[in-house]
């Protein structure tokens, strides 16, 4: 059948909020998928103008290169301090801290925790894929038992290194937060489910409602020494009986 | 100007921050700054502007690099352990090219210490306390008043230069009363536009604030503006006094509370008949070397006088190389010199 | 000359506050000053004092080798302070807390049974007035009727309004029972 390029639909374009700047993501790699969708929340709320995005240290370090808004590069797990800063200075804007596990739920447990605690207006993506991509795939705190890293090359043994963090239960424990979900990336379902969340998450701030959290599970084929698909099955199959999906919080 | 107040320099380095446009405050509770944090805590939400009590000095400090980011005028505060803490995000803050006032008033170290009046933290101030090739200009009142006019100046230059600036005072400044006339409050409204300041890109590209780059060629250049800027700062911002200088034979190289100390120290010996003078660095960082050098060629010695192991006395000899004598009298741990004996001190190396 | 008096005694018997509404009347009565505290963890309990500089001049050290005076609430206070004072200086001591004598020869030294007057007054809370006006007397610095001002209005900003007229008759008291 010829092609009727005079009446072709465009049904999938990239959002006007993500630039076309070269990911720095290995293959099969989870951010890009989270970065799209967070992108396209912008546009549709039409926030772009006035979203500060603040990055972390990881590998979500240039983040600040793929969005078309304005964008603070923190220190190691300072972004939710840095997020309440901005808030709090202009509240007009809609920040959103992009932060990984060991960002998070590592260096930054105070930061993190006390900004959830104060209820700040931000919006947290959390990226827990279990292990430190950057530096060479070092345990993460959230690091499943028995997990092989190169900081726990005979499997992480809670003896010696605790157990993985539930970091988003801990903060579903604290009265302030409105908004607090986890959620994966490795099927189109569970992507739907996330872009839900997210716009959830900013529409809670650009409501005044307060602090919400997107706990997001994403592979790390490269780290997990796993193929890309491998990788996917890998959260449906193991990595979700430690981490579970769905709401904590939702005040809503 | 206004009528004189009798009040503590923590509470009129905290008012003169908020008559300079301070909006954003944050900092965590330690002793000898309490009633700073205290008079913040009072103060801000009454003008409708922030103050945040918060959890650690690290996370007090990130959140003066978020509101510096998004172009207010804000302030952390702490003592010396804290501003240990805070060095994390001096070096953040001095890398991204943001403006913020810090304020230090130091007590004794190392370790916890104690929190009697201290200057043990020159070294940290001025040679840059956290990682990588910086320098924040660092201001030292020696009065209650000047405390207040060196906030206010602080935060001028901060903006001027984008540069964090440490306001270094100690203990015994923090905790005195001394009458002042407060400064006038600054319109905020007729500060300059922050055209760097991440608050929206709307009808512009997006500003990005970040200290990092891993090319070492592009980083290199982020240098080279640092140290462009720094040259700047030392040709135009030295600021210094000398007391008595004209006909002395031995001076004093002195600052903060020391130095006022000294001026009474100067009555009693020149009552003696020692001709003694100060000189006094207001800017620790730019230090005012040049003046210092000048003033060696005229004097036989020069005494430095400080509550540490010797900190400034190396700056002070860099300055002086051989032009003269350059003895040492300090004090530490919290230990104050007093008047009689730093006169005791010079009376060793008078005549 | 500079006047320079230490205040010391426990916490809680007054010490920083009488520093304060000396440097303040000192102030008012168009003196410089600087009012120095020691400072401390403990906020109850422990030994406190404070240091006032009054002079017609700028003030340089706020802190004194060689107070022109020494306000001593009880014994330790006098250990501690007592070799320091200046020649012909004054010292008060509460004679209530602080059975020995004085051991300085060249000093003027007034003691005042202060717990008494106090209690005479009517609360012991207002011994540290009792002290300080008993310095105003013996310095004769500022007026007895501008301390007494100051020390209304300190307290009328605090919302402390009702123990104005107790505290002005405690300075009273003080100010009459120094007798040379």
């Amino acid at each position: 059948m010829p092609v009727d390029v005079q009446n072709m639909q465009k049904v999938f374009a990239r959002p006007n909020s993500l630039t076309d700047a070269k990911s720095t993501y290995c293959p099969g790699c989870h951010h890009g998928i989270l970065t799209r969708i967070i992108a396209q929340t912008i546009d549709e709320l039409g926030i772009v103008e006035r979203t500060i995005g603040i990055v972390p240290v990881g590998c979500a370090v240039f983040a600040y290169r793929w969005y078309r808004c304005d964008a603070i590069q923190a220190a190691h797990g300072r972004a939710s301090a840095v997020a309440t800063g901005v808030k709090r200075a202009n509240p007009s804007l809609i920040v959103f801290s992009y932060q990984g596990d060991g960002d998070f739920a590592s260096i930054g447990t105070a930061e993190s925790i006390h900004a959830a605690n104060r209820g700040e207006n931000i919006t947290v993506i959390f990226v827990n894929n279990q292990v430190y991509g950057m530096t060479g795939g070092e345990m993460a705190p959230t690091s499943l038992v028995g997990q092989k890293t190169t900081t726990t090359p005979q499997g992480r043994d809670p003896k010696l290194f605790g157990y993985p963090i539930r970091f988003s239960e801990m903060i579903a424990q604290l009265d302030a937060p409105v908004y607090v979900t986890r959620q994966a990336l490795y099927d189109t379902k569970r992507i739907k489910e996330a872009t839900k969340a997210i716009k959830k998450a900013f529409t809670n701030q650009v409501k005044e409602r307060g602090y919400s959290l997107v706990e997001v599970l994403a592979t790390c084929p490269t780290n997990w020494r796993m193929k890309p698909i491998d990788a996917n099955k890998h959260v449906a199959n193991v990595v979700e009986k430690t981490y579970r999906l769905g709401d904590l919080v939702n005040r809503g | 100007m206004g009528k004189r107040l009798l009040l503590r320099g923590n509470e009129v380095i905290a008012e003169a921050a908020i008559r300079a446009g301070c909006q954003c405050y944050f900092a965590y509770p330690i002793t000898p700054q309490a009633e700073l944090l205290q008079h913040m805590a009072v103060n801000m939400p009454r003008l409708g502007r922030t103050f945040i009590q918060a959890e650690s000095e690290l996370a007090a400090i990130n959140m003066v690099y978020g509101a510096a980011s998004a172009g207010v005028r804000t302030m952390t505060s702490s003592s010396s352990p804290g501003i240990s803490l805070k060095q994390e995000g001096i070096s953040y803050l001095a890398g991204s090219n943001l403006p913020a006032v810090i304020v230090n008033i130091v007590r004794g170290g190392p370790g916890l210490g104690d929190i009697a009046p201290s200057q043990c933290d020159y070294f940290q101030a001025t040679k840059g306390g956290g990682h990588g090739d910086y320098h924040m200009i660092v201001l030292g009142p020696s009065t209650v008043p000047e405390a207040g006019q060196l906030t206010m100046l602080a935060f001028e230059l901060a903006d001027q230069y984008r540069t964090p600036v440490m306001l270094l005072a100690d203990g015994m400044l923090g905790q005195m009363m001394e009458p002042v006339e407060l400064p006038e409050p600054i319109e905020i409204s007729s500060l300059p536009q922050k055209e760097w300041a991440t608050n929206g890109a709307k009808g512009r590209d997006p500003n990005i604030i970040l200290s990092f780059d891993l090319d070492p060629e592009v980083l290199k250049q982020m240098n080279l503006i640092l140290q462009e800027r720094y040259r700047q700062i030392e040709a135009k911002e030295v600021r210094y006094e000398e007391t008595a200088t004209g006909d002395a034979d031995i001076a004093i190289v002195a600052y903060g509370t020391v130095a006022r100390i000294v001026k009474t120290v100067i009555k009693m010996a020149r009552a003696e008949g020692i001709k003694l003078g100060l000189f006094r660095p207001i800017t620790l960082w730019p230090f005012p070397s040049q003046a210092l050098k000048k003033l060696s060629e005229k004097v036989a010695t020069v005494l430095t006088v400080e509550m540490s192991a010797g900190q400034m006395w190396e700056d002070v000899r860099l300055a002086i190389a051989e032009r003269a004598e350059t003895p040492f009298y300090g004090e530490m741990g919290g230990v104050i010199p007093t008047p009689q004996r730093i006169l005791s001190e010079v009376k060793k190396h008078a005549g | 000359m500079d006047n320079s008096v230490v205040i010391a005694g426990f916490g809680g018997q007054g010490v920083i506050l009488a520093g304060k509404i000396l440097a303040q009347a000192g102030m008012n009565h168009g003196l410089e000053v600087t009012w120095l505290p020691s400072y401390g963890p403990e906020m109850r309990g422990g030994t406190a004092n404070c240091t006032v500089v009054l002079s017609n001049d700028p003030v340089g050290s706020p802190i004194v080798d060689n107070p022109t005076a020494l306000i001593a609430m009880n014994l330790p206070s006098l250990d501690k302070f007592e070799s320091t004072v200046a020649t012909n200086g004054v010292i008060i001591m509460n004679s209530s807390l602080i059975q020995r004598r004085r051991k300085q020869k060249d000093v003027r030294s007034f003691s005042l049974a202060l717990n008494d007057l106090a209690q005479k007054v009517g609360s012991v809370k207002t011994i540290n007035m009792i002290a300080l006006g008993a310095y105003i007397k013996a310095s004769g610095i500022i007026p007895l009727s501008t301390i007494q001002t100051t020390m209304a209005q300190m307290l009328k900003k605090d919302g402390k309004d009702k123990f104005i007229p107790l505290n002005r008759k405690a300075l009273k008291e003080g100010y009459n029972a120094l007798q040379e």
